[in-house]
């Protein structure tokens, strides 16, 4: 592979890029994508588009592959002698807050200014907190981030606004898995980059746009406006998905490092589905087909429904822990996606839509 | 208050063909995300009817029918093809299996009942554990889903991912009609019955839909694609009209009434009806002495929703069967409500003036 | 305490009341459409309306270092719709938007046909938070055959404006005051010099049903297929006593919208906000609302994306029949919007 993976894997997740902001993101996607494309596209919704050209005459038949790269994180509201009140931007769990380390991102200078600002969340001690507030878990409304800088400093680098990320650094963990924040989904961009690094070395018919969306956790503004740019023949989406460890044993879970997912459900057509997992068999990919009774949860959600419809299908990759900053990926499985996701690109002929019929 | 019927409707009744039609569809398993066998019978039916038939990438059947003659004005009619059911998702340890429900129904409908599970329609049953092992507490309680399970008796296999429904048989119980999914078998039956009697001064553009129970995914996208000038959503919705248990107050909130006619939608949760649609609908109903109601302003929705929400705008009303017991094993309809609501939107259709929009 | 008004200051409440105090929940709003139209028939480039009901107004053409800008400002409110009314005339009803049940008990309420009426309760048992099932209108008919109101017939609430100096407080500012925002925004850029206004095509929408779920933006918004564009809305505030904690405040300026409930702001669209506001000395102050949405959203996610943001205007009492604004703040959003969308667009 021209890029290393592991390397990458902890770089994207190391980087802020929360939803709505994910500069940093696409910055890194930049110079990774470069090598192993002819063109990259920045859309209108802060989305990363990394184009193949099909082989052969123009035009192409032209797949999708969506994998979200923004963060969940907080974002300042009121500022306080200097301490900082925030809110949540995506679906935080309020309850690991207390002692988190963060990065606030501060543009009081101006956006072209900014500065990285270290703090930390912290929990006031009960009797500051108001009679009617709870014994337990603290809402986000009580928390607040301290940056240990004197008020005047923090006034003249933060305002209202602004973006704070999860500082935790990624770790290697035993039996080949990664743990750090945002591999929701930023595990899925670097199966993405794997699929996107072995088929620049192949001779494949469609047009491949590999695509890492924006704002998935909070409105999904990429799912719902890169379709309409590109408008892909079909979609595959690739996004995390919840994996056995402690507090998570329902249907919905599967054995960590054990293979992939491929999701059979309301969002995924039926022929993908079967064309996809046979190719996972002949491969020798570990996977497991995941029940998704609902809509919802993923990308898919808005890139099925896009204009006139469009064929889709998901990916999964088991994780654990998920939306907290020590989610847990296998590397094993990231490999295995990209490399899924990649023959089967390699393998559709040009006439490929003509198959994918309703039966 | 007399008046003289200005307009004639069209002679309907539910005769042999008729119930036969609508016992297939009603009887068909077709669960949100997989419709293939109500898809089976609808391209079956429009087959030699229409100028044009498409299954589009979600699975919706579109139909085309141009009308004749200058100005006709393009409508769109839908009704979908999907009904409220169940997923299988995981198969137990003791061979029974785990499902989910899919779309919204009350999980104590679901207790000692006759399931149908995937395309082959195996036969299953929801138990419960018998009532001589239970506390009089543990009876006050309603088993959640995920708890219950699906029988097929030992060594019998269906696969994560099936959709399963009740065993409901279709069955004519004098001026009323009892059945599983009527919600919307109705729509798509009307919408059959409106092919083959089609009026000649509209262009037709029926979409027999998917997954609306989902919220309104397939009408999205179909609507996307047929680009109408009017929308109209054919569906069922509830009569909440039994009497109340207590006393003699008055019942405020009945939604619709069984027997009273068609029930044409002022506001529901996804739509505020276009007015001039809403009067034209009326005003055809008293012409041709139909009776009609309105279906109470609240929520729920239909394929309108989305519809109207289309490119740049789809003035778009919805006209419904009222139905006791919806999304239960047994709804009941009356017979005559179904003749006139197909009565009613023949009729308006047929006096459909282009001005309409004008206004 | 000094009384003087302005010309300005006239001309401004003048149109403040006219707009608040029409009554046009969402669907209906045919009435205040055409005030409006009325209002800027001879100061819009082109004026149409859309399926769903929108007043789209252009002014100005593109130019080759001009943007299509589109400024949508809604001018439906909330309201009720009557689902029956029974036997002894009392109407029951759903409502139309986000309604408060607090807000209802004893207040007025004028139907789009004329009816008037106020709000009661069903006995509640103390300590119990009223429901709206839990409410009637009451039009003094009694019985179903008297009364001058049916299944559908919509309402608004029923408030005079009232201006207290500094401030001034009415129902629907929410979202009348961006609809007067607008207005005042277009005469200012229809009295500047031709040289003065801008390469830019800018469409102020006046939007319907946004209430009900952002409708009448969505499509407005296809039809527009604007380059870059922003909303104009009220947002709450956190300076009233044990108020949430929430950075927004009367007297602060101009909210620039850095996200609500609905959609984050493309961060250049704040930039460009910001920029303007400190190049002209406009006072502004940086809102997050958790709660809400907006205009914007439907512009953000219009076909293939769009950058989008919103201009607030910070309100006290929201969806209450007595909003509260600051007319210091309300003329930082008029000369921020004039400002804004009169000059090239470097995003």
């Amino acid at each position: 592979m021209t890029i290393e993976l592991v390397p990458h894997i902890k770089e994207l997740l190391s980087a802020a890029g929360l939803s709505g902001n994910e500069a940093p993101v696409r910055e890194i996607l930049q110079k990774a994508w470069k090598p192993i494309s002819d063109e990259l596209i920045t859309t209108n919704g802060g989305s990363f588009i990394a184009v193949q050209h099909g082989t052969g005459a123009a035009p192409h038949p032209k797949v999708l592959i969506a994998a979200h790269m923004d963060a969940i994180g907080l974002m300042v509201t009121t500022i306080e002698e200097g301490l900082l009140h925030f809110t949540q931007v995506g679906g935080v769990d309020q309850r690991i807050l207390p002692g988190q380390m963060v990065n606030v991102h501060g543009t009081a200078q101006g956006s072209d200014k900014a500065q990285d600002i270290p703090g930390m969340v912290v929990m006031p001690p009960a009797h500051l907190l108001p009679a009617d507030a709870p014994t337990g878990v603290l809402g986000l409304n009580h928390l607040f981030i301290d940056t240990g800088l004197e008020p005047k400093e923090v006034e003249r680098l933060v305002r209202v606004g602004d973006f704070v990320n999860f500082a935790q650094e990624p770790m290697e963990l035993a039996g080949e898995t990664i743990c750090g924040h945002t591999l929701d989904n930023r595990s899925s961009v670097a199966a993405l980059t794997v699929c996107l690094d072995i088929l620049s070395r192949r001779k494949h018919l469609w047009d491949v746009y590999g695509d890492a969306t924006a704002q998935e956790e909070v409105f999904g503004t990429g799912s719902i406006t890169d379709p309409v740019a590109v408008r892909p023949d079909l979609a595959i989406v690739v996004d995390v998905t919840f994996s056995k460890g402690p507090g998570g044993n329902g249907y919905r879970s599967c054995e960590i490092g054990k293979g992939i997912t491929i999701t059979t459900g309301p969002q995924d057509h039926p022929y993908l589905v079967k064309k996809l997992s046979k190719l996972a068999e002949a491969l020798d990919i570990p996977f497991s087909l995941e029940a998704a009774p609902g809509p919802g949860g993923t990308d898919a959600y808005s890139i099925q429904t896009a204009e006139s419809g469009i064929p889709t299908v998901e990916i999964g990759l088991p994780l654990r822990y998920m939306h907290t900053p020590v989610e847990l990926v296998s590397i094993k499985d990231i490999r295995r996606a990209g490399r899924l996701m990649a023959e089967f690109i390699d393998s559709l002929p040009e006439n490929f839509m003509n198959e994918v019929i309703w039966e | 208050m007399a008046t003289q019927n200005k307009v004639k409707s069209i002679n309907f009744s539910l005769g042999k063909k008729e119930i036969d039609l609508l016992t297939r569809l009603c009887n068909a398993v077709s669960v949100s995300g997989d419709e293939q066998k109500v898809r089976q019978i609808v391209l079956e039916e429009v087959k030699n009817l229409a100028d044009e038939v498409k299954t589009d990438a979600l699975g919706n059947v579109l139909v085309t029918k141009k009308g004749s003659g200058p100005n006709c004005l393009r409508v769109m009619l839908s009704g979908h093809m999907d009904e409220v059911g169940m997923m299988i998702v995981k198969e137990s340890e003791d061979g029974t299996y785990e499902f989910r429900v899919i779309g919204g129904i009350d999980p104590r409908q679901l207790v000692g009942k006759l399931v149908l599970v995937g395309r082959n329609l195996v036969p299953g049953v929801i138990g419960a554990k018998a009532i001589h092992m239970t506390t009089p507490e543990e009876r006050k309680v309603a088993i959640p889903v995920e708890q219950l399970r699906i029988d097929l008796g030992p060594g019998a296999k269906v696969a994560i991912g099936d959709r399963a429904t009740f065993a409901t048989k279709l069955a004519v119980l004098g001026p009323s009609i009892r059945s599983k999914a009527f919600d919307d078998r109705l729509g798509v039956f009307n919408l059959i019955q409106l092919l083959k009697h089609a009026p000649a001064n509209v262009d037709l553009f029926l979409a027999f839909t998917v997954q609306e129970e989902l919220g309104l995914r397939g009408a999205k996208v179909a609507a996307f694609s047929f680009d109408p000038q009017i929308g109209i959503a054919l569906d069922s919705t509830p009569a909440n009209d039994l009497p109340f248990f207590e006393g003699d107050e008055e019942n405020t909130h009945y939604n619709t009434h069984l027997g009273a006619g068609p029930a044409i939608y002022l506001m529901d949760g996804a739509t505020i009806g276009d007015r001039r649609l809403v009067n034209w609908l009326s005003e055809s109903a008293d012409a041709a002495g139909i009776p009609w109601q309105y279906r109470q302003p609240g929520t729920g929705g239909t394929d309108a929703g989305a519809i109207h929400k289309t490119r740049a705008g789809v003035p778009s009303v919805s006209v419904s069967v009222p139905q006791r017991y919806l999304h239960s094993a047994a709804g009941l309809v009356r017979k005559q409500d179904v003749v006139n609501t197909f009565k009613l939107i023949h009729t308006a259709l047929s006096r459909l003036d282009p001005s309409i929009l004008n206004s | 305490m000094k009384n003087e008004k302005t010309l300005h200051d006239v001309e401004l409440m003048s149109l403040i009341q006219t707009l608040v105090e029409t009554p046009g929940p969402s669907g209906q709003e045919h009435i205040i459409r055409e005030k409006i139209k009325e209002m800027v028939k001879g100061i819009a480039d082109e004026i149409r309306t859309d399926a769903l009901g929108n007043l789209l107004c252009r002014m100005g053409n593109k130019k080759e270092n001009g943007k299509r800008i589109m400024v949508s400002a809604h001018i439906d409110e909330i309201g009720l719709m009557v689902i029956h009314v029974d036997e002894n005339g009392f109407a029951r009803f759903v409502p139309v938007g986000g309604i408060n049940p607090l807000t209802c008990i004893g207040g007025r309420v004028l139907f789009m046909n004329g009816a008037q009426g106020v709000i009661g309760a069903e006995r509640l048992d103390p300590g119990i938070m009223p429901k709206l099932e839990n409410l009637f209108i009451d039009t003094g008919a009694t019985s179903a055959a008297d009364s001058q109101v049916k299944i559908g017939d919509v309402c608004g609430f029923d408030r005079p404006m009232l201006d207290l100096g500094k401030r001034v407080s009415a129902k629907s500012m929410d979202d009348r005051i961006a609809a007067v925002i607008a207005i005042m925004a277009m005469r200012a850029l229809a009295k500047l010099p031709a040289s003065k206004r801008g390469p830019n095509e800018v469409l102020f929408v006046f939007s319907t049903q946004e209430e009900v779920g952002i409708r009448g933006a969505t499509t407005a918004a296809y039809v527009v297929d604007p380059e870059v564009g922003f909303a104009i809305d009220v947002t709450l505030t956190g300076d009233t006593p044990r108020a949430y904690k929430r950075p927004m405040a009367l007297g602060k300026g101009a909210c620039i919208k850095v996200r609500d409930s609905s959609f984050i702001a493309d961060t250049r669209v704040v930039d460009w906000m910001i920029n303007e506001a400190k190049s002209q000395g406009i006072p502004y102050q940086m809102e997050v609302l958790d709660a809400g949405g907006t205009d914007g959203r439907a512009i953000q996610m219009t076909r293939a994306g769009v950058p989008a943001g919103c201009i607030s205007l910070a309100c006290r009492y929201v969806h209450s029949p007595s909003e509260m604004v600051d007319k210091n703040d309300l003329d930082a959003c008029i000369k921020l919007t004039v400002g804004l969308v009169s000059k090239e667009v470097k995003l």
